[in-house]
This record gives C-alpha cells, sequence and structure tokens, in this order.
C-alpha cells in the first residue's frame, strides 16, 4: 500500500460519500415514498418527516387499488410472478442453448462461424419496435400470440447474444492446454466440457446468466405488444397505476420496491460467487 | 512399451509450414530429446503425437498401430505441458488422478496410485493442496505425476523444466533420468537447453524451421555437429567460430591462425581453397609457453570462472576474440601476452556460405563431464 497523508484520506472519503449520495438518492426516495400516501408525496415543499404506512403494498398484495374514484383491481402479484417466470425461464432456456455454442464458437473454428457468432449478436443491435410488428403478425399466425412460450422465445433474442458472447470470451480464456491435459489422460470432448471447460467458466456464465436476468426483466416492449393482463411481467403492469384519478406514486414505489428486490438480491448474492471464482491463477507457473 | 514413428508429417497454419515432411522414429525405451529454438515445431509435434492436433498430411504409429485419426483421449499416452496445464479448481490429487478416472480404476487403486507417484515425486505432503496454493516446483512435480501416474509406454514431456528456477531445474535434471528409466517407457522430451537435452537424450534430434537437422547421440551432436548453428547451440561457453581459408604445404592441410600454420587432419583435404569457418570449442585450447609447438601469440583480456571451469577471453594479434576454457583448480595465466595452442584433432571445419560441416570422420571419443 502506498502511503496516503489524513488530508488525502479526507478528501477520499467525502468523494466516496459524494458519490454514494448522488447514486443511492433516487432509491433511497423511491423507498420512502413507497411508505407515504400521495397527499404527502405531492407535498411542497417535500419532507423528510411523515408518517409511515404500509397502505400501499396492502394494496399491491391484495390486489385492491382504491382510489378517489373507486377500487380497481390490479394484478400486480400476478405480474410480479409472470416476471420471475419469464425472466428465470429466458434465462435458463438461453444458457442451455448458449453455452455450449460459446464453447463451440470459442473452441472450434468452422467455416462460417465468425458470421454465425456475429449474426446472432447483430440481434441486439436491431430496434425492438422494428422487429415486433412482423414478430406479433407471424405470432398471432402461429397461435404464439400471448403465450408464455412465445414470449420466452422472443426473450431469447435478448438472452441468447449475451450469454453467448460473454461465455465465449471466458472459454476462449481457458488455456487449450488445460483440456488438452484432460483430454489425454483419457477423457472424451464431453467430460472435458463438463469437467474443466464448465467449472472454469462458471464466474463467466453466472455473469452473464445475471446480465440477461436483468435484462429479461427490465424488458418492457416486447411484453407490451406481445402480452395481455395476465402474462405481463411487472414493467408493463406498472402501466395500470396510471389511474383516471391521477397517478398512484405511492403504490409506484411500492411496486418498484417489490420489482428490484429479486434483481437485487440475485446482484447480491452472485457477487459472492463471482468474486470467489474469478482468481483462477494456478495456470501459468 | 511403445515404439514411435512419425511418417512424413506436415502441418501447415494458414500459409506457414510448421512441420515439413518430417519423419522420426523413436525406439521402444528410449529417450528421444526434441531439441531447437522456439518456432522450430517440437511443441507441435508433440502435440500432434498426444492428439489434440491433428497432421495435414503423414502418419503416426505409436506400438505399431497407425494413430493418425485416433482421438487423444485412446492413444494412451502421458504428457506434460511446460505451463504445467494443472486443473485450477481441482486438488493435487485430484488433478494426478484424472488418467486413473477415466479407466474407471476403482477408489482404492486410484488412491494407491497417485500416492506412490506422490511418493516417487516427493509431493506427498500436498496432495489435498489447489495447485494456486502449490510452490512452481511442486506444480511442476505435480503436472509430472499426473503424467506419470497412468504408467503410459510413451511420455511426451513438453519442456516440463522450463518454468521452475535454475536450482530445481538442476536437481530434476538429476533425478529424471533414473525416473524416466525405471519407467521402462519410451520418452519424447522437448527442451531448448542442451544441457538437458545432452544430460537426457539416448539420441537428440535437432530441429530448426520444421526440419530435423541432425539426429544422433548426444556425443555425435556435440563432436559432429551438422552445421555451424548446431555447434554454436552446444556447449558453454560457446564455441569459437574464426574465418579461415584451408591451404596445402608439404605437411598437408593448414590454416592460418595469427600467422601461425595449424595444420589440420588429412580428412579436410576437401577444403582446401575454400572460404570456411572453423569451430574451436574453448576447451579444444590450452594455454601453452611461448616456444612450444604451433603456439599462437594472444593477449589475455578477461578470465571468468563459470561453474566447474574457467573462462579466459585472449585476444589474437588480429584482434579476434576467443575464449579459452581450463577445469577450475588447473594452473591460471596471468593477464598480458600469452601463447595458445589449439588440439588440432577436434577442430570442427565448416563452409561458410552454407555453413554445412565439411566431412571428417575424426572422432575423438567425449572426455568424461566435457559437455555436461
Amino acid at each position: 500500500m502506498e502511503h496516503t497523508s489524513l488530508l488525502e484520506r479526507i478528501l477520499r472519503g467525502v468523494a466516496l460519500t459524494l458519490v454514494v449520495i448522488f447514486f443511492m438518492f433516487p432509491i433511497v426516495w423511491i423507498f420512502m415514498m413507497s411508505f407515504q400516501t400521495n397527499e404527502t408525496i405531492l407535498r411542497i415543499p417535500p419532507q423528510l418527516v411523515f408518517e409511515p404506512t404500509l397502505a400501499n403494498y396492502t394494496a399491491l398484495i391484495t390486489g385492491k387499488l382504491t382510489t378517489m374514484s373507486g377500487t380497481l383491481d390490479i394484478a400486480f402479484m400476478r405480474n410480479l410472478w409472470n416476471s420471475v417466470f419469464l425472466s428465470t425461464t429466458s434465462v435458463a432456456v438461453a444458457l442451455l442453448l448458449g453455452v455450449p455454442a460459446a464453447y463451440a464458437f470459442a473452441r472450434h473454428k468452422f467455416r462460417g462461424s465468425e458470421d454465425i457468432a456475429f449474426t446472432l449478436l447483430s440481434f441486439r443491435f436491431a430496434p425492438a419496435l422494428l422487429v415486433l410488428l412482423p414478430l406479433t403478425l407471424y405470432f398471432q399466425k402461429l397461435g404464439l400470440a400471448n403465450t408464455y412460450i412465445g414470449l420466452i422465445w422472443v426473450y431469447q433474442l435478448i438472452c441468447l447474444p449475451l450469454i453467448l458472447w460473454i461465455v465465449r470470451g471466458y472459454f476462449e480464456d481457458i488455456p487449450a492446454d488445460i483440456e488438452y491435459a484432460y483430454r489425454i489422460a483419457g477423457h472424451s470432448w464431453f467430460a472435458t466440457f463438463r469437467k474443466i471447460a464448465l467449472p472454469l467458466a462458471g464466474p463467466g456464465i453466472a455473469a452473464a446468466g445475471l446480465l440477461a436476468f436483468i435484462f429479461a426483466w427490465n424488458n418492457f416492449v416486447f411484453a407490451l405488444v406481445l402480452a395481455s393482463a395476465d402474462k405481463q411481467p411487472v414493467t408493463v403492469g406498472a402501466l395500470a397505476f396510471i389511474t383516471s384519478s391521477g397517478i398512484q406514486y405511492g403504490q409506484i414505489s411500492a411496486a418498484i420496491v417489490l420489482s428490484i428486490t429479486p434483481t437485487l438480491a440475485l446482484a447480491l448474492y452472485a457477487q459472492r460467487y463471482l468474486v470467489e471464482g474469478l482468481s483462477l491463477g494456478a495456470v501459468k507457473g | 512399451m511403445a515404439s514411435l514413428e512419425l511418417k512424413n508429417i506436415v502441418k501447415r497454419y494458414k500459409s506457414q509450414t510448421v512441420l515439413d515432411n518430417l519423419s522420426l522414429t523413436v525406439a521402444d525405451g528410449e529417450t528421444l530429446v526434441l531439441f531447437g529454438p522456439s518456432g522450430a515445431g517440437k511443441t507441435v509435434l508433440l502435440r500432434l503425437v498426444a492428439g489434440v492436433i491433428d497432421p495435414d498430411e503423414g502418419k503416426i504409429l505409436i506400438g505399431g498401430e497407425d494413430m493418425t485419426d485416433v482421438d487423444a483421449e485412446f492413444r494412451g499416452v502421458g504428457m506434460a505441458f511446460q505451463n504445467f496445464a494443472l486443473f485450477p479448481h481441482m486438488s493435487a490429487f485430484d488433478n494426478i488422478a484424472t488418467p486413473l478416472e477415466a479407466r474407471h480404476s476403482s477408489q482404492s487403486t486410484i488412491k494407491a496410485g497417485v500416492e506412490s507417484v506422490a511418493k516417487l515425486l516427493k509431493i506427498g505432503h500436498v496432495l489435498s493442496h489447489k495447485p494456486r496454493a502449490l510452490s512452481n516446483g511442486q506444480k511442476q512435480r505435480t503436472a509430472l505425476a499426473r503424467a506419470l501416474v497412468g504408467a503410459p509406454p510413451l511420455l511426451l514431456l513438453d519442456d516440463p523444466l522450463r518454468n521452475v528456477d535454475a536450482k530445481l531445474r538442476f536437481e530434476m535434471r538429476l533425478e529424471l533420468p533414473r525416473l524416466l528409466a525405471d519407467r521402462g517407457a519410451t520418452v519424447v522430451y522437448v527442451t531448448q537447453d542442451y544441457k538437458e537435452a545432452m544430460a537426457l537424450g539416448d539420441r537428440i534430434a535437432v530441429m530448426s524451421q520444421g526440419v530435423v537437422r541432425q539426429l544422433g547421440t548426444p556425443e555425435q551432436i556435440y563432436r559432429e555437429p551438422a552445421n555451424i548453428e548446431i555447434a554454436r547451440l552446444f556447449g558453454d561457453p560457446t564455441i569459437n567460430l574464426l574465418d579461415v581459408k584451408p591451404a596445402r604445404d608439404g605437411k598437408g592441410v593448414y590454416v592460418g591462425l595469427s600467422n601461425v600454420q595449424v595444420h589440420l587432419p588429412a580428412a579436410y583435404e576437401t577444403a582446401v581453397g575454400r572460404d570456411c569457418v572453423i569451430g574451436l570449442r574453448p576447451e579444444a585450447l590450452s594455454f601453452v609457453d611461448a616456444g612450444a609447438p604451433g603456439a599462437i601469440p594472444v593477449t589475455v583480456e578477461a578470465e571468468t570462472p563459470l561453474n566447474e571451469k574457467i573462462v579466459t577471453l585472449v585476444r589474437t594479434v588480429r584482434g579476434r576474440e576467443i575464449l579459452v576454457s581450463r577445469p577450475a583448480g588447473a594452473p591460471g595465466q596471468a593477464e598480458g601476452k600469452a601463447h595458445i595452442a589449439i588440439d588440432s584433432k577436434s577442430a570442427l571445419l565448416f563452409d561458410q556460405a552454407s555453413g554445412e560441416r565439411i566431412g571428417s570422420k575424426n572422432v575423438v571419443s567425449l572426455r568424461n563431464g566435457e559437455a555436461a
């Protein structure tokens, strides 16, 4: 460690605090809003002291939204479940398809392999809206519109390229000699993939899976067009809070808190695993 | 037990030919050292034999069986890599056990096998460690143990001592020959260290640019190098190379060095009148009194002890620098004027243009310990 003066340490502390406040403020503010009623939220000037209420959360969990113009049914818990189901299944399917494909692209240079890999990546360049119109027509013909299978399929546009390209890099980082050594020891290529490549690329696969999960979770436009109320994820479901009697800020905040909780928990859990696994270190002498 | 036979192997990467129509035979139980500078194709050759890359042309026979199209896991060879290539997520024990696991041996057989080879290589106490917790020497021994544990009839060792420190390299250079001999396996050993090559090889194949330049026993390579390049690679201190033009007088063929005529064996008759390079091993030179026959006047410039010998840098009257070595403990030479004599029987003559050695069969037997 370099020697640092007291002044330097103080300045560094101040700078860190400023950065943390800057990034954390919106989240803290939303968290506070989720415990307030619309009236206290919209008060001017805004106040830090308020009487907390759980009304927003009860409304979300019971599915009964009480507004000035009467009681409204909202399917927030259903939406949350849809989000969890769609994101998890999409990522699972993408991992199942993407990881072996990434290994193939990393280890075997076959004719056109670069072109195929790039084509897959290019799915990420296309504006979603451009793809959506023809896709909707096809899906309606095929009977895939408003089905989980259809949505998971479309979500592959988000997840698969991401996983393929990130995981491919991790596979390429494994020295070929390590895999050769396992082959020469008498194991098949499939055993080598399972026992050597997969564990060594594990942290990379986890990172890619996590990113893909977050992207899938945050997706809005695919689900908006292709899913009706009972299949919608939270991102689309949140539109329900814009009611005829105004925007329900309290409920929106509570919904945000609830919907970022799974991704946040996953990220925190995976982070521990990522750091643990990333330092392989034993390859070179 | 298995012999190894390579027939007309060609390997290209894009437009570059890495191995050019290479044929090589290693007898059952023999240790062949592949020696050469990096980029010579040694490692590629080893990988072809192991089966992890395929040749573009040619055949690979192991134990007389054509293995050219057989996958690596069915060739039954053992291999140790230059960078160790240990599995970072497995303990040393599991690393060493992988060849036995592939044969579906029982747990007790695996345990016994790993422990016996670990004991042999003195790594019994670190078997539970992950590779990152091992020292370089332990990693190297683990990699070696993994290659040995299955008692493969053919062992491929790719410069296994490259990444370990000098002390350990010396230790292993002493230990390895016995270890390999005990196993009775056929060994192909790749190295860039000529001392390792001389110490381990029954025969040495000197490679450069994908071609075997010379194949012979360590003594042949040292005494009769095929060309200047090989003469320069083997020997420490390096061979002295001087431009000469042999001539003939009443007593036979001679070369003029600092106006002194040094007579060469009659076999060099063909070299008369050609532009040549004479190669003089530092140990073929010795200090003599001024009056001695063939004494060449020189100036002593510097003296360096080099392990078991002392190397003296001298300058001839024409300003050419020459290295002279003598065993440590032999009487020294004060700085200033001195005279050296040449043991002309061990002089090597090369064609200046092609670098090839000019044919001569006057091999004097290698004096003990001189090469190593």
